[in-house]
């Protein structure tokens, strides 16, 4: 079976075969990591699309607030409220953990590695299937009375812990729970699977150093949701607990919630902020460190340049995902935390600035006078850099926590994280999709497809000008005080009911407000684009080569691409450099694939 | 007279900037702010610059010194952030790592969905014990103040917060039944209400006139309409109006 291993011809190739011997004959297409991948990716943008919407119809109903929603008629608080708990929990989970880590994980990964498969077939499926589930049971809580929870995508108790808090907090919040663990399950079974794979289905000559960046991504992204999810899924059991089996991790005694008295218990909420954040700082690292990795890969490609200081971005992508473990406390700065943790969250928050800070440098340098190609894919990536500039140098100014007394939960912090996770976080995805959009589109026998390149770039700048034109102005209508999740900026009464100070307040930020949901309008409107390119292109694309960017690495060796010829595939893959090494006279472009080629281009 | 103070009725219409501060701690903060978001613009700007130029110059061999690319720079930001982050310290120690003084006007904000509600101590400064089973909004007893207790009598319960001038305040925090934020964007002030904790915060109020209290934590359908008027007053007229309350309270 594997003429590779001479010493012992039974035992299959680590690198060529999955870890488990799996009935692949039982389900031979639901087990293969391309469809998987596929799939990740199809619910990830079924679920864009869905946020997306739903995020047009809270800005649409802040500037408009008459606005009657067809079939539904006016939004109310609740609807609102609503809005903004599906909107962060699916943009959040299934769009920004999934696509990245799950999604191009499973299609680009195994490959970019000399590995034929993922290492548990069967478990990948399963965890696929299971975040469908997840979905399908988010998005179904939107229809049982009540209507879907309305706590926010942090599910703060008491809030979230007692059903007559408000509309959505019975039902629809114990399907959120359901949905969120459901999620928490796969996405740590997906992770195990990333893991072993890179550890053990390496192939020949795969040293860590010479990883690509990407991977290094995922490996570092996995390791996080790992310990991360885990600690969510305990999280939202002893919720569960607290509502249904009468105990009290989250809810002190004589906590009077809309007349329902409790009378016993002595817990605390702050004790769910604590394992909350503990999840949810690392997760934005899942969502942005593929993302990093990729970046640097394709400045490094299109600049025919090697990537400036490769083992430092390893070594930062590392430095990342620890610190990232260590700074939940700045989401709790305001929460009633002792004022010296405080203090320590502060420092280990700038502290992550460093290595995000040496990423920068490194990609400033790498493109550093060396003339690129624009592809659609680059762009992005230049796209990329910019908006996790922009948006990365708020971080610092939100970690002090006396800066904080003032900026936590308005809208500046709100701009802060769409710019450098919803926005740079997207912008990798979309560079990556017209990046491997020839491996998505390849089969065994079938040449993959190219997207538009005209397509694409004037998706990227409508794109890109949609995105500041969103997001910067937000921050000044958080400088100017306007608070998060607040359905109603204008005519908002005080307790007299007459028009308070506070309604004065949030009704100066009206026309700027008006601004930021036009350009929204804009941004999603540009995003019509993608997909005609996308649609259009799986039929009608020009047909790729085999190696059309000339990348160097594995995901694009003859033997590994979709479209290999099938009698080759029991070759054996042997890496012998480092990915993105190009010959350095500047007259030539020739490149030096991690792989061997053929005898026109020179080993080492 | 319009709520608000007639000398901020232009940075009103400009919504970008920050709003009238009237706190004692607010002018350090806003400095610490403002120097801040200058320092970080120009980041962002000399990043873009770098970028552009790059990408526009023509092609040259590729950068290979780590030192002066790499360790140089990470050594001034390493710089600059600890400056940042030292100077944000001090302020946040000289807000919150000691108390109010014993001389500070205490003052009870309690959180509940969708009010706020203030309590003065009365002349015994001491807040009568609250019970959750007492609470009863209809008879006018929204924190569930315990008649039992000698020191709920002279206990004065408000729906508007009025402090006097150029006084530490000593702020106990408390929430009935979900988390609120309790913030005071004029005054540069946030800090959840959590149920089951009193937080304590002070503050000095400085420039008499009528602000906006927010919430700004998550806490229910209500949560855009949880707001409350601070009126900041001289000295001499706040007295004025606690002897008042204090009376009309009286059965």
């Amino acid at each position: 079976m594997n003429p590779s291993n001479p010493t012992n011809p039974q035992k299959p190739n680590p690198a060529t075969s999955p870890l488990l011997p799996v009935p692949y004959s039982l389900f031979p297409r639901l087990t293969d990591h391309r469809t998987i991948g596929l799939q990740y990716l199809a619910l990830a943008l079924i679920s864009v699309t869905i946020g997306t919407l739903l995020s047009l119809l809270m800005r649409i109903h802040l500037v408009w607030p008459a606005w009657s929603l067809p079939l539904h008629g006016p939004i109310l608080p609740e609807d609102y409220l609503a809005l903004v708990t599906i909107h962060g929990t699916i943009m959040l989970f299934f769009v920004l953990t999934t696509a990245p880590q799950a999604g191009f994980g499973n299609l680009i990964l195994p490959a970019q590695i000399g590995a034929r498969s993922m290492a548990f077939p069967l478990l990948n499926a399963a965890s696929f299937w299971l975040t469908a589930l997840a979905l399908i049971i988010l998005l179904s809580s939107t229809f049982v009375p009540g209507g879907s929870a309305i706590s926010g995508w942090t599910a703060y108790p008491p809030l979230s812990a007692v059903a007559s808090a408000g509309p959505g907090q019975a039902l629809g919040m114990d399907l959120w729970l359901a949905s969120i663990a459901l999620f928490a399950i796969a996405s740590t079974a997906s992770s195990i699977n990333t893991l072993t794979t890179i550890i053990k289905n390496r192939c020949e000559g795969m040293t860590w150093d010479r990883l690509p960046l990407t991977v290094w991504g995922w490996f570092t992204a996995a390791i996080l949701s790992i310990i991360a999810f885990s600690v969510l899924l305990a999280a939202l059991l002893m919720l569960f607990c607290d509502r249904h089996a009468g105990t009290s991790f989250f809810l002190p005694a004589g906590n009077l919630v809309n007349g329902v008295l409790r009378t016993k218990g002595n817990g605390t909420p702050l004790l769910w902020l604590h394992l909350f954040w503990f999840f949810g700082h690392p997760e934005v690292y899942i969502a942005i460190l593929p993302g990093m990795g990729l970046t640097s890969m394709l400045l490094a490609n299109f600049s025919r340049r090697r990537v400036f200081a490769y083992r430092t971005m390893i070594i930062t992508t590392l430095m990342i995902g620890f610190l990232g473990i260590l700074l939940w406390g700045h989401h709790m700065f305001v929460a009633g935390l002792n004022p010296f943790a405080s203090s320590a969250f502060s420092v280990t928050t700038i502290a992550i600035a460093l290595p995000a800070s040496a990423k920068v440098l490194s990609w400033l340098a790498t493109v550093w006078r060396s003339k690129p190609q624009y592809t659609s894919a680059m762009l992005f990536s230049l796209g990329f850099v910019s908006l996790f500039i922009t948006g990365g140098l708020t971080g610092p100014i939100l970690a002090q926590p006396i800066l904080d007394e003032y900026l936590h939960n308005t809208l500046f912090v709100v701009a802060h994280f769409h710019l450098i996770m919803a926005m740079a976080g997207i912008f990798a995805l979309f560079a990556a999709t017209y990046y491997w959009f020839p491996l998505i589109t390849a089969r065994s026998g079938k040449p993959g497809r190219l997207m538009s390149e005209p397509l694409g770039r004037l998706h990227f700048w409508l794109t890109f000008l949609g995105a500041y034109a969103t997001f910067l102005p937000m921050h000044l209508t958080g400088l100017a005080g306007e608070p998060r999740h607040y359905s109603q900026l204008t005519g908002v009464p005080g307790p007299a009911g007459l028009l308070s100070p506070a309604g004065h307040l949030l009704a100066a930020t009206l026309p700027l407000n008006r601004h930021i949901t036009y350009a929204a309008i804009f941004l999603a409107t540009a995003q019509i684009l993608f997909f005609v390119n996308l649609i259009r292109s799986f039929r009608h694309g020009t047909f790729a080569s085999q190696n059309p960017w000339q990348a160097t690495t594995l995901e694009w060796h003859p033997v590994l691409h979709p479209n290999a010829p099938v009698e080759a595939s029991e070759t054996k893959v042997v890496v012998h450099r480092q990915p993105c090494e190009y010959l350095s006279a500047p007259a030539t472009d020739s490149f030096l694939p991690q792989w061997i080629e053929t005898a026109d281009t020179k080993p080492e | 007279m319009s709520p608000i103070p007639q000398q901020a009725a232009i940075l009103y219409t400009i919504p970008s900037w920050l709003p009238t501060d009237a706190s004692a701690h607010g002018p350090a903060l806003d400095h610490h702010l403002l120097l801040n978001l200058w320092l970080f613009l120009a980041l962002a700007t000399l990043a873009h610059l770098i970028l552009l130029i790059g990408l526009i110059a023509s092609r040259t061999v590729e950068p290979r010194n780590l030192w002066r690319v790499e360790y140089l720079p990470l050594a001034i930001l390493t710089i600059l952030f600890a400056t940042l982050t030292i100077k944000a310290e001090r302020l946040w120690a000289a807000a919150r790592y000691t108390g109010a003084s014993p001389a500070a006007l205490q003052v009870e904000v309690t959180g509940m969905q969708f009010a706020w509600y203030f309590r003065y101590p009365g002349p015994d400064a001491i807040f009568g014990i609250t019970r959750p089973q007492l609470v009863a909004p209809g008879e006018g007893n929204p924190l569930g103040i315990d008649p039992t207790d000698p020191h709920s009598a002279d206990d004065t319960v408000t729906s508007e917060l009025v402090l006097p001038s150029n006084r530490e305040i000593d702020l106990r925090l408390r929430a009935q039944d979900v988390i609120h934020g309790f913030s005071i964007p004029e005054l540069r002030l946030k800090q959840n209400a959590v149920p089951g904790q009193t937080i304590h915060i002070h503050f000095t109020p400085t420039t008499p006139g009528t602000y906006a209290i927010l919430c700004t934590q998550l806490c229910g359908l209500g949560h855009y309409r949880m707001n409350a008027t601070l009126r900041i007053v001289p000295p001499d007229e706040f007295a004025t109006w606690l002897a008042e309350k204090q009376k009309a309270a009286k059965p």
